[in-house]
């Protein structure tokens, strides 16, 4: 069988989602916010809601998010957008409703509007990519950066002496009562993106049961802010991020699965 | 050695982060050799026989600039 005989529009079994635009993504090479902002489009065009879902473009790297996947989006204020969607949750209820931000946004900035917000259970979808870096500006320390990592703002590694351990917000977020469902994943092989999609589909489709907030973390690699290879970077992450930020389901259906 | 599937890669919007050269179980594809597309990157070929079609290269691709045939099992 020649490969030409092949390429045929009958024989496709994986192509970029329709809702992507023809923009091309800013995100630096290898970068897992190109993945997951893929995936949004492919999970929002396989339960058919893109005239039914109303995204929240955060402040960071995925500030354009909204050039990117063809759906209504709002531009919060840098750390807001769980507050946005609140608001637009509760004037529009019967549409979909999420934020897409990152740790410098959701975990920095922005603490207080999401402890509130999941802690009021308001019903909508959280998807939080977790880098430990500020990626946008330059790679500075984050609430999330782990102990004695390097950055441009702690050269020497983070000292938890004087800048404390890093946040786990997605733990904290899952202890309060109005997470229903809290989980952490990743994007770094095959494997780990079909469970991120299986993650956030269950993310979107829990927000017809009006129980609460969905939160999804993607611990990301950052290779530019962490100064490795894509490839290395993965690596990296493997090794170390995930000692920290264990993988895997937090809460589902509202039942604690972690002490 | 015949492929059951074949890859077609969007070059001028492949950033050469090399994911799918990880991801591939075959290991049939590789950087093009000493070329780059419009923004300067190296991009990804397939550069033997042996493509399965599935698709690990392009779901792990940021930038989605793989797509993935496959053929149909005849009966």
């Amino acid at each position: 069988m020649e490969a030409t005989d092949i390429i045929k529009p009958e024989n496709i079994v994986y192509q970029r989602s329709r809702l992507m635009t023809d923009q091309v993504l800013s995100f630096c090479p290898g970068c897992g916010h190109g993945t997951v902002t893929h995936l949004v489009a492919e999970v929002i065009e396989e339960l058919g809601i893109e005239n039914e879902v109303i995204g929240i473009a955060p402040v960071g790297c995925a500030v354009t998010i909204y050039d990117f996947i063809a759906i209504d989006w709002i531009g919060a204020a840098h750390g807001r957008a769980t507050a946005v969607a609140t608001a637009v949750k509760r004037v529009l209820p019967d549409r979909y409703v999420f934020t897409y931000q990152g740790d410098g946004d959701l975990a920095a900035i922005g603490t207080a509007e999401t402890i509130h917000t999941c802690n009021r259970g308001e019903n909508i979808t959280v998807i939080f990519i977790n880098n430990g870096i500020y990626g946008m500006t330059g790679g500075q320390m984050a609430p999330t950066t782990l102990a004695g990592m390097k950055t441009s703002t702690s050269p020497f590694g983070r000292d938890v002496s004087v800048q404390g351990p890093p946040i786990d917000i997605t733990r904290m977020v899952a202890m309060l009562d109005g997470t229903y469902y809290v989980t952490r994943q990743a994007v770094h092989t095959p494997a780990a993106v079909r469970k991120t999609k299986k993650a956030l589909l269950k993310a979107f489709e829990v927000q017809k049961e009006k129980k609460g907030v969905a939160f999804v973390e993607v611990v990301s690699n950052c290779n530019s802010g962490w100064k490795m290879s894509p490839v290395d970077a993965n690596r990296w992450m493997e090794e170390n991020m995930f000692k920290y930020y264990p993988l895997g389901d937090i809460k589902v259906d509202g039942q604690l699965l972690i002490k | 050695m015949t492929s059951a599937g074949t890859i077609v890669v969007d070059i001028d919007r492949c950033k050469g982060c090399g994911l799918c050269i990880e991801a591939c179980p075959q290991k049939v594809l590789a950087f093009a050799d000493s070329k780059v597309n419009v923004k300067g990157y190296r991009y990804v070929v397939l550069v033997a026989e042996g493509c399965t079609g599935c698709t690990n290269c392009a779901i792990v691709c940021p930038d989605r600039v793989i797509t993935v045939y496959r053929q149909k099992k005849t009966q």
